[in-house]
């Protein structure tokens, strides 16, 4: 399982880790996002929807913030935005 | 004098570029010549018996008369404060007073004004039972009704949603709320001079610089039979002026400013809901990564907002005022706090890279075209910036 920690970082800071994260994964491959930023509660769901990604769930990490896993829609790869794709290179 | 009454003191031409009107309009140029004339004549303390204090006190009955037709309401029913949130205060707090033996539960939509939940959590001890919304941010009349206890002392529901601009069933909930007896205030701050004044409300409220008027006049609504009692008691009310000195010429002008906007409503909403028809389509169309928010019929005719990924509001709001154009945006970093706004956290909406686009009255349909022009670039840009500074 990948994991990606943007813990201390502020929106939208957190949902661009992840999306250059889900840029560079496997279709269907889960990932956990670690943020602290109160906006992830509402942004990284937001982002599954439009997206076409799968919410599995989200939990307090151990130490710390909390942990959203998503598990990446199967086929077309990652996240298909222009902001996503210059974020990962 | 006269001014008020020609063409060009009645036609509203906001400064270009400025598409915030949610969060206050210009001055109406009828509120501005009828603001003058009111400093000069009627400046006296309208309850005195000598002729300047007549003509002052004349004044003032005639701008409740205007307003409370423009209301639909009685003229006494009117209470003129000094704000749209000392309204609310006002008519909360006594509500809730002149219904203490029933109980002090409160219900109220999850997405009213901030300063309907501030007054709501103070008056409640922060007990305030709160509706949620679907994805449009409009409540289900069914949930609120069921909301509704034998101790609910009050219920709270905005006409329309001042964020996301979504109209909210105020008949259904206020059929609801009258089959039970609990009292039904509506904040209407945000749809007063757009479109039908909501029905079925036991108190109303409305702040006079959203259409137009003057900053510092709020207006309360009190449907006659209502039980509310002043709050701070009756010492509170003793006196010649019980709410304070009233700001004369500050209410005539708010009330001749939502006289002409009243007047000309039916055109000029139906040229602003085509005009955000228009920016909501062409959004959805050339911003890539983007969420229009609110209802896309049910909604007010000059608000339309959205939300793009991997953008920062207070990012998007500077570029946009780079490029002459005044939004506001609802992200947590155009906050002073770190969270987002609670209007798009219970909608479950996006909330970061968001953008509140309201048009005001008489705007040029040239200011959209050229916004429409500047935004995809403003976006790449702003996103740019981010991916960047992140590497």
């Amino acid at each position: 399982m990948t994991v990606v920690d943007a813990r201390g970082l502020r929106c939208p800071l957190p949902v661009i880790e992840l999306a250059k994260l889900a840029a560079r994964s496997a279709p269907g491959q889960v990932l956990t996002l670690l943020a602290d930023d109160p906006a992830s509660a509402t942004d990284v769901p937001a982002w599954c929807r439009l997206q076409g990604h799968d919410l599995l769930g989200s939990q307090p990490a151990a130490d710390g913030g909390v942990a959203y896993v998503v598990r990446l829609r199967n086929g077309g790869g990652g996240d298909s935005s222009n902001a996503a794709d210059s974020a990962a290179r | 004098m006269g001014t008020a009454n020609t063409p060009a003191a009645r036609r509203s031409t906001p400064p270009s570029g400025y598409l915030d009107a949610a969060s206050t309009e210009a001055l109406h140029p009828a509120a501005r010549a009828a603001l003058l004339a009111a400093l000069d004549d009627g400046w006296a303390d309208p309850v005195r018996l000598y002729r300047a204090a007549r003509q002052a006190r004349a004044m003032l009955d005639r701008a409740r008369e205007q307003m409370a037709a423009a209301l639909q309401c009685r003229p006494d029913e009117l209470t003129f404060t000094a704000s749209g949130a000392a309204a609310v205060q006002m008519a909360l707090d006594g509500l809730m007073l002149g219904r203490r033996r029933v109980g002090a539960a409160l219900v109220a939509s999850a997405v009213e004004h901030s300063s309907v939940l501030h007054a709501a959590g103070h008056a409640t001890g922060g007990g305030a039972t709160l509706v949620g919304v679907d994805g449009f941010g409009a409540v289900d009349p069914q949930e609120f009704a069921a909301a509704l206890g034998p101790d609910t002392a009050l219920a709270c529901l905005q006409s329309a949603n001042h964020e996301v601009g979504t109209l909210q069933p105020v008949q259904a909930v206020a059929s609801a709320c009258a089959r039970v007896g609990v009292p039904l205030l509506v904040d209407a701050a945000a749809s007063i001079g757009h479109g039908p004044v909501p029905e079925g409300w036991s108190a109303l409220t409305a702040s006079a610089h959203k259409w137009g008027g003057p900053a510092g006049v709020g207006v309360l609504c009190l449907r006659t039979g209502v039980r509310w009692r002043r709050p701070g008691g009756s010492a509170a009310a003793a006196g010649a002026h019980p709410g304070g000195f009233d700001n004369v010429a500050a209410i005539v002008a708010a009330a001749a400013a939502l006289e002409v906007v009243v007047a000309h409503a039916a055109d000029e909403d139906a040229r602003l809901s085509e005009l955000t028809t228009r920016i909501r389509a062409a959004v959805a169309a050339t911003v890539p990564d983007c969420e229009v928010v609110g209802h896309p019929l049910l909604r007010l005719p000059h608000i339309v907002t959205f939300s793009c990924l991997y953008a920062s509001g207070e990012a998007l709001v500077s570029q946009l005022d780079r490029a002459g154009f005044a939004v506001s945006s609802g992200s947590s970093c155009s906050a002073s706090t770190l969270d987002p706004s609670h209007v798009l956290v219970a909608m479950g909406a996006l909330s970061q890279g968001n953008i509140r686009v309201s048009l005001p009255r008489g705007v040029a349909d040239s200011d959209v075209e050229r916004f429409l022009q500047v935004l995809p670039g403003a976006v790449a840009t702003v996103r740019d910036q981010l991916a960047g500074a992140d590497r």
